[in-house]
């Protein structure tokens, strides 16, 4: 349960202005879910693949994978660069992140960092989206191919 | 000997015929962000010239003119800082000068143009002409909002320290800095086109921070305070630009942060005067030059919306869904036209601001930022 210190360490505890840091648990939760969702899932080698055939909680739904990579290269781009290096949000590349693990990004993806500029984007992505995503990150992000 | 003559002849005709006598005043460039080049446009022929290539990473980009006109110089994501001869469609100088940058300015004069970067977080100044570097301003910090005020000065602000600087470069090589306490995360900032107030939005904090840079002594103020007391902010999935300042007669027009409104301040007293509900989080909240109507278009994902507010009600007078990723808007320089780019459709429209009717579509490749050479001219861009 190493990733909770992300949310646990001196960024949390600044953060008191808006409507405060959340509490542990509901996260540790979600945790525990994509644990179980990993568990689940550990069968599969491609967690690219839409995990449609699964039960439990993992698969809100299937997604479209060019455009969950579109996404993160135009949209979380805005901050993070579309190259992923930096912009006014922190760089994205697989060296700057190594070290995490990607149950804790994905935390981050879901639910934002508070007292940053990182939103929460749990309205826009499932959670299978967001570990989808933060293991694609921790091994370098895929280049967009447009047609 | 007279064939070789003759074929050179052909050559520079030929050269001239590339360039035929123009001016500069209806020309402009869109940043084709995914493919490092520029389109050279004309504004009155609603037309692509051409494009240049070779500009580097572009996927953020910001471009000021000479005074002249021109002459581009466009600040891309990865330091590059290119001067691109808007008649010639060619490079003519070109410089890495940081890691990562976000943007810069020219000075009152023309002879100075000012990159703020992220990496190594400051400021470097350089020739205009030449792009020889002149002197450097560390900060420590990503810089935001820099913006060219009278006297050679340029006022920014600092993401990490949540201060606004302003530098005196009327000696270039040696420049003179005043430093201001703003306000917890400035995001971006911007000069009234009298080039007397500096405003920088706050991200961390419901607040705009004004310095009056007449009487600097003053120190910075908060303007709009609480705006979004007790209330939970909604996600930001898009910082705001500022860039394209919005003051329309007595009234500027800001966007609130994480709140889906465009907040109204009335200029003599700074006092909030009017909320405008819009359709999502504003990122360009942007005045026609005339001041009638006010452009607002949104982050992520209600990106493909953009919406006309009428300064004289203060309502929102027209909603549109022009295309998809709609990133930047520029006027024509008379505020006839408006020309927004659409990324998702590989496209930049061109619509009628009084009909609101589309007159023209240009394809272009992932268009972002859009800069007419009319920005030559005006303080703050």
């Amino acid at each position: 349960m190493h990733a909770v210190t992300v949310y646990s360490g001196g960024q949390c505890k600044k953060l008191s202005r808006i409507k405060a840091a959340r509490p542990l648990l509901p996260q540790a939760a979600v945790m525990m879910r994509n644990w179980f969702g990993m568990l689940a899932l550990s069968g599969m080698q491609t967690l690219g693949m839409p995990p449609a055939a699964l039960a439990g909680e993992v698969q809100k739904s299937a997604f479209d994978l060019p455009a969950t990579i579109r996404l993160v290269r135009q949209d979380c781009g805005s901050c993070h660069g579309m190259t992923l290096q930096g912009g006014l949000g922190t760089p994205l590349t697989r060296e700057a992140l190594a070290g995490q693990s990607p149950e804790a990004l994905a935390i981050v993806i879901l639910h934002g960092r508070h007292g940053t500029a990182m939103p929460p984007w749990k309205s826009l992505l499932s959670e299978a989206q967001a570990q989808w995503i933060a293991e694609r990150l921790l091994e370098g992000f895929p280049e967009e191919k447009r047609q | 000997m007279r064939g070789w003559l003759l074929a050179v002849c052909c050559g520079f005709l030929a050269a001239c015929a590339e360039v035929p006598l123009r001016g500069t005043g209806d020309l402009g460039l869109v940043v084709e962000r995914a493919s490092g080049q520029v389109a050279v446009i004309d504004t009155t022929a609603k037309s692509v010239l051409g494009h240049v290539a070779g500009l580097g990473d572009l996927s953020h980009a910001s471009v000021v003119y000479s005074r002249d006109a021109r002459y581009a110089y466009v600040f891309g994501r990865d330091g590059g800082l290119t001067k691109v001869d808007l008649l010639g469609q060619r490079i003519d100088q070109r410089v890495m000068q940081a890691g990562n940058s976000i943007g810069g300015a020219i000075s009152q004069d023309g002879r100075l143009v000012v990159a703020q970067n992220y990496t190594p977080g400051g400021i470097k100044v350089f020739d205009a002409a030449t792009l020889e570097l002149l002197a450097e301003v560390p900060t420590q910090s990503k810089v935001v909002g820099l913006a060219d005020l009278p006297g050679q000065k340029f006022a920014y602000a600092l993401f990490d320290k949540g201060e606004i600087w302003v530098s005196d470069l009327s000696q270039p090589r040696a420049p003179r800095t005043q430093k201001y306490p703003a306000g917890q995360q400035p995001y971006d900032g911007l000069v009234t086109p009298d080039g007397r107030y500096y405003m920088a939005g706050l991200f961390g904090e419901d607040g705009i921070a004004l310095l009056d840079t007449w009487r600097p002594e003053l120190g910075v103020r908060k303007i709009l305070q609480n705006y979004g007391k007790g209330q939970e902010k909604l996600p930001v999935f898009k910082m705001p630009h500022l860039r394209g300042w919005a003051v329309a007669g007595n009234q500027a027009y800001l966007p609130a942060i994480g709140r889906h409104e465009v907040l109204v301040v009335d200029k003599g007293n700074w006092q909030e005067t009017r909320r405008i509900k819009v359709k999502s989080q504003p990122v360009f909240v942007m005045a026609r030059p005339d001041g009638r109507q006010v452009w607002v278009n949104f982050a992520h994902p209600d990106n493909s919306w953009v919406q006309v507010i009428d300064t004289l009600t203060g309502e929102v007078v027209q909603t549109l869904q022009p295309g998809k990723a709609i990133l930047h808007m520029e006027f024509s320089p008379r505020g006839e036209h408006v020309w927004l780019s659409a990324r998702d459709d590989d496209a930049v429209l061109i619509y009628d601001t009084q009909t609101f009717e589309r007159l023209a579509s240009l394809p272009l490749p992932s268009p972002s930022g859009i800069f007419f050479s009319s920005r030559a001219a005006r303080t703050g861009f």
